[in-house]
């Protein structure tokens, strides 16, 4: 499995660049995985990030995009809670690239 | 899950089958419950009528209180209580399998709907698919 | 003899085979899916109890706590954790595992 360092401290990621260990995961990896996504996080990429961690603490898997959008709308509002935001936020797939953010794995069915 | 299944959902057209999902393996000795876990997860996404049953040693998937720690593998007994969100609210399980463990609807993690053997049949017959772990 | 279980007692006859076979001064130690057997209300219950005039059977716990057991073991029934699972293989003279 390859390694990463970030911040002076290294971490394993699969083939795909997947963070290997939730728990290793950091604002300071989070970053750098956006990064590597060419993703720029604001304040709005957080909240989701943030709520697929939380997704994922309480149900022990990533959800599914139509499930994330539902989810996020009720807790974050309509405005956000939609997929043309989500997607505006992650271009490449809410569910792949703000789950790698997050350090989780890659979701369940996704090819 | 994935945006490419997203899309076949869009693209899909309107047949609705009824599938039924029943779950016959205890939780961690196998991988059969996790995996068939899964797959109804997968098939969410495909907006079909689906039933989840919980049957023999099956019932055994939904107890809560699990602390899997110890052996160092995922607690998916958690996953269950994310079914609602994928909109799949029918979960049945047998009074028989249930009473032959000791175990009541308090003991488990998700609101479930109890049938005796023979309303648990009836439902087995009228679907269209079944697939059984 | 120490046996070693880990099928599900209401899945398989692994546990009817093993408790035909113990004798006096033997043990059992239930692991994995057979922990099931030994909690308060199952049909295996039964099994064990009377198994218990013999023998002592022993439960590993970290299986209890995974499958939310823990609380429901049958008074008798020894709990013990990994350390305690290799104590029981050096004090006995031979283990078989009933796959």
């Amino acid at each position: 499995m390859p390694m990463v360092e970030v911040a002076g401290k290294s971490f394993e990621v699969d083939e795909e660049g997947y963070l290997t260990n939730l728990n290793d995961w950091n604002q300071d990896i989070a970053v750098y995985l956006a990064q590597e996504e060419k993703v720029e996080m604001t304040e709005n990429h957080w909240d989701v990030v943030n709520f697929l961690r939380e997704y994922y603490d309480e149900y022990q898997i990533a959800p599914a995009v139509r499930v994330l959008t539902k989810a996020v709308a009720k807790k974050l509002g309509p405005e956000k809670g939609n997929n043309k935001y989500l997607y505006e936020l992650f271009p490449y797939g809410p569910a792949k690239q703000a789950c790698k953010i997050a350090g989780l794995p890659k979701p369940t069915g996704c090819i | 899950m994935s945006d490419m299944m997203d899309d076949m959902e869009e693209g899909g057209e309107g047949v609705v089958k009824k599938f039924m999902f029943v779950n016959r393996k205890a939780p961690h000795g196998t991988i059969y419950a996790l995996e068939g876990l899964e797959v109804v997860l997968i098939s969410a996404a495909f907006d079909q009528d689906v039933s989840m049953v919980f049957v023999d040693d099956g019932v055994y998937e939904l107890i809560k209180g699990v602390n899997t720690k110890g052996i160092e593998v995922k607690d998916f007994s958690k996953t269950y209580r994310a079914l609602e969100g994928y909109d799949i609210e029918k979960l049945y399980v047998e009074k028989a399998s249930m009473d032959a463990r000791g175990l009541t609807q308090d003991d488990l993690i998700v609101d479930v709907t109890v049938l005796d053997s023979a309303e648990m049949a009836n439902l087995m017959a009228e679907q269209d698919v079944v697939i059984s772990y | 003899m120490l046996h070693i279980v880990n099928k599900s007692a209401t899945e398989r006859n692994s546990l009817e085979s093993a408790l035909r076979m113990v004798t006096k001064g033997s043990a059992v130690l239930l692991i994995e899916d057979a922990v099931y057997a030994a909690t308060q209300g199952s049909v295996a219950a039964a099994k064990i109890q009377s198994a218990m005039a013999d023998v002592q059977i022993y439960a590993l716990g970290p299986d209890l706590d995974a499958r939310g057991m823990s609380s429901r073991v049958l008074d008798g029934v020894k709990v013990v954790d990994y350390s305690g699972f290799v104590d029981l293989v050096t004090e006995h003279n031979s283990c078989q595992s009933w796959l």
